[in-house]
C-alpha cells in the first residue's frame, strides 16, 4: 500500500503545511514517509513542488518516478497541469480553481480549467471561496487537504487528528476552523469525484 | 526505537550536536542553510553552549572551525558547493595541517542548479585535497555519518568532508538518534609545528598526508556504508554512489536486482572492492549525482577490457540531477510517463516580492541610466539578482559573491564609463569590502549601489554581518564621505533617488549609494513575532 502525492503551488502559498499534516498522520499510523521539498530561490513566487511518499514499507527514492503518482494536489490550477507527466493513469488531480496570478502571461483561467476537466480523474474545487464562507480564506489549504483525503490511503479521521495536532498550539478556534475547512473539502470531493 | 522526521540538513545538524561539537561555522547558502539554522534553534545546543552565529563568509567560517579543531574541540563548518570555492585556500591547506579535534566540512551541492550558478561536484575537492569524503544515501546515513565522522576525523587526523546534494538536503524522512557525546576538553596539538605550513614543515606534512592515503582507502574498504552485493547476472555490474543508490533501489521494488551492485558512500574509492567487483561483471554502469568523478576514477583501476559507462559515456545525462527514471533508462528498463504538460502552461520564475525595496531601487536606477547604452550595471548573488529578469532587466552580470564591485571596476578601468555595481548588504561584507578597497586605491570611476535590506534574504532572512556597519566600513576603506549617500527605496522618494544616481554618475571617483529598507519578508516575520509577544509575552 502506497500513496505518492505531488503537492504543487506557488512559493508562499504554504503547500508545506499540507505536507506536514499528512506526514504527522502517516507517522501516527506507523507508516514510512519521505517528503522532498523546494527551498531556496523558487520560494520567491516561483513554481514549487513537494514530493510526498507514504507507504507501509520502506521507501527508496525521495522523488516520485514519472507516471506513478496517485494524486496531484495543487493549490493553484495552472500548477496542477505542470506535473501531469508524474500522474499515473488511475491517479487523481485535486486542484484549487482560484488562480494565483503573479506573472504577466498567465493564461486564460477558463482554458486552464477546461484542460483540467479533460483529465480522466479530477476534483476541481474553489477552495478559497469555501474557506471564505467558513470564516477565513487562509484555511483554503485545509479545504484542499480535505478534498484530497479520499484518495490518500489513510483514514480521513486520522488526517483530521493530524490537523488538530499541528494547529493545537494556535488555540481551539484555529483548530476548529481548519477542521471545518477540511470537512468541507472532503464533502465536496465525495460529491464531485 | 523513536523515529523523528528530519530534513537531511536537520539530521546533519542534530548529528553534529549529538556528536559533540563545540561550534558550527557557516555562511548561509541553499541547500546548506538549515543545518546551521537547526543548531541555532536547538534547545539542546543552547544548553550545551554550542557556538552557532553566522560567519561573514565561508573562508572565515572555515578558518574559525579549523581554529576550534586546533584547540582540541570538535567543529563543523557548512556551506553550499560554491561556498567551498571561497573557503578553498583554508580547505586545501587544512588537509595538510590535519586536525586536532574532529573537523567535518559539510558541503551541499546543487545539481540542476535549483538555486545556484553552477553544479560543481565537491567530491572533486575531496579528491583534490586527498581527504576522506562521506556521501550519505539517505537521512539516517546522513545522521550516522556526521555523528561518527568526528571520531573518524580524529582517528585519521584530517578533516572529513560530508557531501550531500539538494534532494537529500531538503527531503524529510524518519531518523533514529544516538546517545549524546560530550564535547572534547581543550587540548593543544601534540606537535606544536603541526599547523605551521612553512615550506620545510609543509613538505613533511604533505608526505604524511600522502602516506595516510592507504589508511583512508582501508577505512573506505571496511566502511559499512560501502558494500558489494554479488548478483547472478554477469552482463552488468552497477556502482551506485550516495543518493543514486536509492534511485537504483526504486527500480527494483518488486524483483531483486540481478546484477552485482556496489554501494559507494565513503571515498577514496576502495580499489580492493573494485577488484572484487570486476570478477562478477562484464561491464559496469556508474550511477552518481554530479560530475563523473567515480566513472573517471574506476576506468584506471578496472582491468582494461571492462567497459565503464555513466554520465561521461552518455548512458546518463552529463548534467542535471539524477532520478529513478533516468536510472531506469540507463538500465534499459521500461518507464511509464503520464500525459505531457499542456502547452498552455507557462514558466513561473521566481520574482522580487511585492513591496520589496530592491524594486524601487531598480526603477530609479533604470530611469537614471535611460540615456546610456545598455550593459553598464554589474551585480552578483542575492535576491537583487532577480533584477536581471523582466520587468527590470537592470543588471548584466552575476558571477560570484562580490564580483559586482570588482567587475564594474575592471570595466571602468577599461573605459566603460559610467559603470555601476549592485550588491546586497550581506554580500558586501561577504566579499565586497576588499574589492571596494581596490577601487578606492585605484580611484576607479564607479558607482556602487548597496541595496541594503538588513538581512540575508534569499536564503530565508538570516542575520546579516553588515547590519549597522556599512557607512563606517565604506569610510574606513577610504571612500570620500561626501560620496557615501543613504537613501530610502520607496516610491515617494523616486525622484530623489534618480537625482542621487545622476549626481554620483557625474562624479569622477568611487561613490557608494546605500539604499536601505528592511526586507519585506523580514518585516512580516517581525510583525508576526511582535504580535505573538503581545498576545503571550511569556512565549
Amino acid at each position: 500500500m502506497k500513496t505518492d502525492i505531488i503537492l504543487a503551488g506557488v512559493g508562499g502559498q504554504g503547500i508545506l503545511s499540507i505536507a506536514s499534516i499528512l506526514g504527522e498522520a502517516a507517522l501516527r499510523e506507523q507508516l514510512f514517509i519521505k517528503q522532498a521539498e523546494t527551498h531556496g530561490m523558487s520560494q520567491r513566487g516561483g513554481a514549487v513542488v513537494s514530493h510526498l511518499r507514504i507507504s507501509d514499507r520502506e521507501i527508496a527514492s525521495d522523488l516520485i518516478p514519472l507516471g506513478t503518482a496517485d494524486i496531484i494536489l495543487s493549490v493553484e490550477p495552472m500548477e496542477a497541469l505542470r506535473y501531469l507527466p508524474f500522474l499515473s493513469r488511475n491517479g487523481y488531480i485535486v486542484t484549487n480553481t482560484t488562480a494565483f496570478i503573479n506573472i504577466p502571461n498567465y493564461p486564460d483561467l477558463e482554458v486552464i480549467l477546461k484542460e483540467i476537466r479533460k483529465q480522466p480523474h479530477f476534483v476541481a474545487i474553489d477552495a478559497d471561496q469555501i474557506a471564505g464562507e467558513i470564516g477565513n480564506k487562509r484555511a483554503s489549504n485545509m479545504v484542499m487537504l480535505g478534498a484530497a483525503s479520499p484518495f490518500v490511503n489513510i483514514d480521513p479521521e486520522k488526517i483530521e487528528a493530524g490537523i488538530a495536532a499541528i494547529f493545537e498550539r494556535k488555540g481551539e478556534e484555529v483548530v476548529s476552523l481548519n477542521r471545518k475547512a477540511f470537512q468541507a473539502g472532503l464533502r465536496f470531493a465525495m460529491e464531485h469525484r | 526505537m523513536k523515529q523523528d522526521l528530519y530534513l537531511g540538513v536537520e539530521a546533519i545538524g542534530q548529528a553534529a550536536i549529538d556528536g559533540g561539537i563545540s561550534g558550527v561555522y557557516a555562511y548561509p547558502g541553499t541547500p546548506s542553510t538549515e543545518i546551521t539554522e537547526f543548531i541555532q534553534g536547538s534547545k539542546l545546543a543552547k544548553e550545551k553552549g554550542i557556538r552557532s552565529k553566522w560567519s561573514a563568509n565561508e573562508k572565515t567560517a572555515y578558518e574559525a572551525a579549523l581554529g576550534m579543531s586546533y584547540a582540541g574541540k570538535r567543529a563543523m563548518v557548512c556551506m553550499k558547493h560554491v561556498g567551498l570555492n571561497v573557503a578553498a585556500d583554508a580547505f586545501m591547506n587544512s588537509a595538510i595541517t590535519g586536525v586536532n579535534g574532529g573537523l567535518i566540512i559539510t558541503v551541499a551541492d546543487d545539481p540542476s542548479m535549483h538555486s545556484s550558478q553552477n553544479e560543481q561536484d565537491s567530491r572533486y575537492y575531496g579528491k583534490f585535497a586527498m581527504i576522506p569524503v562521506l556521501e550519505p544515501s539517505n537521512q539516517q546515513e546522513a545522521y550516522d555519518m556526521v555523528y561518527k565522522g568526528f571520531q573518524l576525523s580524529e582517528e585519521l587526523g584530517v578533516p572529513v568532508m560530508v557531501r550531500i546534494t539538494t534532494r537529500l538536503a531538503h527531503s524529510r524522512a524518519g531518523v533514529v538518534r544516538k546517545e549524546e557525546v560530550q564535547e572534547n576538553p581543550l587540548k593543544m596539538p601534540f606537535n606544536p609545528t603541526q599547523f605551521v605550513l612553512l615550506p620545510a614543515i609543509a613538505r613533511q606534512r604533505y608526505k604524511s598526508l600522502l602516506q595516510k592515503q592507504e589508511r583512508f582507502e582501508k577505512a573506505a574498504f571496511e566502511s559499512k556504508y560501502n558494500f558489494l552485493k554479488i548478483g547472478e547476472e554477469k552482463s552488468l555490474g552497477i556502482i551506485a554512489c550516495g543518493i543514486a543508490y536509492n534511485y537504483l533501489k526504486e527500480n527494483y521494488q518488486e524483483e531483486a536486482c540481478p546484477y552485482t551492485v556496489m554501494k559507494l558512500s565513503q571515498y577514496p574509492v576502495p580499489v580492493a572492492l573494485l577488484h572484487k567487483m570486476e570478477k562478477h561483471c562484464e561491464e559496469v554502469l556508474v550511477l552518481e549525482e554530479g560530475y563523473p568523478v567515480v566513472e573517471e576514477t574506476v576506468k584506471g583501476i578496472f582491468k582494461k577490457n571492462l567497459k565503464v559507462s555513466g554520465r561521461l559515456s552518455g548512458a546518463l545525462p552529463r548534467d542535471g540531477e539524477l532520478n529513478a527514471d533516468l536510472v531506469a533508462k540507463a538500465l534499459g528498463k521500461e518507464t511509464t510517463e503520464g500525459t505531457p504538460v499542456p502547452e498552455l502552461v507557462v514558466n513561473r520564475p521566481p520574482a522580487l516580492c511585492q513591496g520589496c525595496g530592491h524594486q524601487d531601487m531598480y526603477k530609479a536606477l533604470n530611469q537614471a541610466m535611460d540615456g546610456y547604452s545598455k550593459g553598464r550595471v554589474f551585480s552578483d548573488i542575492g535576491c537583487y539578482t532577480l533584477g536581471a529578469l523582466p520587468p527590470y532587466e537592470s543588471i548584466y552580470s552575476c558571477v560570484d559573491m562580490g564580483a559586482s564591485i570588482t567587475m564594474a571596476k575592471g570595466a571602468a578601468d577599461a573605459g566603460l564609463i559610467p559603470a555601476l555595481a549592485v550588491i546586497g548588504d550581506s554580500t558586501f561584507t561577504h566579499s565586497g569590502i576588499t574589492g571596494l578597497l581596490d577601487a578606492v586605491n585605484d580611484r576607479s570611476n564607479i558607482i556602487i549601489v548597496i541595496s541594503d535590506n538588513e538581512s540575508v534574504s534569499m536564503t530565508g532572512g538570516q542575520d546579516s554581518s553588515a547590519l549597522g556597519k556599512i557607512e563606517t566600513i565604506c569610510k574606513g576603506v577610504g571612500v570620500d564621505p561626501d560620496h557615501i549617500r543613504v537613501l530610502v527605496p520607496m516610491k515617494k522618494y523616486h525622484d530623489m533617488m534618480v537625482q542621487a544616481f545622476k549626481e554620483e554618475i557625474a562624479y569622477e571617483g568611487v561613490s557608494v549609494l546605500i539604499f536601505r529598507r528592511e526586507c519585506i519578508q523580514a518585516a512580516a516575520r517581525r510583525l508576526r513575532t511582535e504580535k505573538k509577544m503581545k498576545l503571550n509575552p511569556k512565549a
